[in-house]
């Protein structure tokens, strides 16, 4: 005779380990620590090498120069760039009881970053068991974003950037963290290539929900050809908010930062 | 996760935890009708993706410490990372707990990327508790009480 089993949403008694309400708790941890941040916008594209990190370094510290107050998540935990291209030497966190202070540039944008935390040329190493890593790994780097979006005082920001590695997953694991989806700032060079590749991050981003606030086109006085950012603009009709020579004078950063600013 | 005692139809509460140091780790759940009690045994891979989500079985009774799971996890973290001392004296009033000899050596023995996380959260776990000195002893049922595996 088959035994009569209730299944796990039949089940009401209280349950002490709790752990849907402590991944609960960690959401509101989230939630609580960017209370006072205006807009969260995550700098994405389906794309390695396009610059994200270059275009999103140039914007914080344009909304600096504004005298808006903007932050820097770098969220490409195994080749974190972001403190070298804010010029922050790296040196000691400052703990507070319940959180981590930012590194701060000269201009006055707060940041934080793996690159604080590791060994010089060290790549980033977790503990446990080698065989199959790659089953815990992934959650464990969403576990590191959730901490550095929860555990790091960034205070009242108009602006807190977060610099994604290439591909769809770091962008999945933000949306899974934040109360609302990211704003998106989408970084492509000129060519085919980086378009296609661009268009189904965008594609990815919009499906959940998240605001496409332009195309940064970067590179594009150099040697590759094409129109990726025009033709992305024009295909989500969203503007082409910026397009970046290879050696960006301020006025370009300062212009990204007013269109920024100017979408919310 | 849950246990299910399927005679009683009554949901098992969480009674225990042990973490034997092998990246294993042991839960006793038991039917709070017919007392019969069953274990949850995981394996390294088990365990690590659970901590790798950031809760514990069995719950934990402090707040969690800023980037707990960073630096109890990475390996490859500066030993200078964070500034030594500041809020890693334990919460709230009271006279710190001393460390013994032996607790200090093992202490010592922890990385230094994670030494003043681990150094305070033992501190709160004696404070709560009203514990004047953490020895070894002491150590392993914080451990095994709040879920440290690894530390």
């Amino acid at each position: 005779m088959p035994l009569n089993i209730r299944t796990y949403h039949d089940l009401t008694e209280p349950d002490r380990s709790g752990l849907a309400g402590q991944i609960a708790a960690q959401r509101r941890r989230v939630a609580a620590r960017l209370a006072g941040v205006g807009r969260v916008v995550a700098v994405m594209s389906g794309k390695g090498g396009v610059g994200k990190s270059f275009a999103t370094a140039g914007l914080g510290r344009a909304l600096a120069r504004a005298g808006r107050t903007a932050g820097v998540l770098d969220a490409d935990f195994n080749g974190p760039t972001i403190p070298a291209l804010l010029h922050i030497p790296v040196a000691r966190c400052a703990l507070r009881d319940d959180a981590i202070e930012p590194a701060v540039s000269s201009d006055g944008v707060r940041c934080f970053s793996m690159a604080l935390l590791l060994q010089d040329g060290r790549p980033l190493g977790f503990r446990g068991p080698e065989a199959e890593s790659h089953v815990w790994r992934e959650t464990l780097e969403a576990a590191t974003l959730r901490e550095f979006l929860a555990d790091v005082a960034w205070g009242t920001l108009d602006r807190l950037l977060v610099d994604l590695p290439p591909g769809i997953q770091r962008f999945q694991e933000l949306v899974d963290l934040l109360p609302a989806p990211p704003a998106v700032l989408t970084v492509t060079i000129p060519t085919a290539e980086s378009r296609d590749a661009v268009r189904r991050a965008m594609q990815f981003a919009q499906e959940r929900g998240a605001e496409l606030l332009g195309v940064v086109e970067n590179m594009v006085d150099g040697p590759f050809t094409g129109d990726a950012g025009e033709a992305l603009a024009r295909e989500f009709a969203i503007p082409l908010v910026a397009r970046v020579p290879f050696y960006p004078d301020l006025r370009v950063w300062d212009g990204l930062a007013q269109r920024m600013l100017r979408s919310s | 996760m849950k246990f299910l005692c399927v005679e009683c139809d009554r949901q098992m509460l969480f009674e225990e935890r042990r973490l034997p140091g092998d990246g294993t780790l042991a839960a006793a759940f038991r039917c709070p009708q017919c007392g019969r009690a069953v274990g949850l045994l995981t394996n390294p891979m088990e365990t690590q993706l659970v901590a790798s989500l950031g809760v514990k079985i069995g719950g934990t009774t402090i707040e969690p410490q800023p980037l707990e799971t960073v630096r109890g996890m990475v390996t490859t973290g500066r030993d200078d990372a964070f500034e030594d001392g500041k809020g890693e004296t334990g919460n709230g009033n009271g006279p710190l707990p001393a460390w013994s000899r032996e607790a200090q050596d093992r202490l010592a023995r922890v990385p230094n990327f994670v030494r003043g996380m681990v150094k305070k959260i033992y501190a709160d776990y004696a404070k709560e508790r009203g514990i004047v000195e953490i020895t070894p002893a002491v150590m392993d049922s914080a451990r095994s009480d709040l879920g440290l595996e690894g530390m």
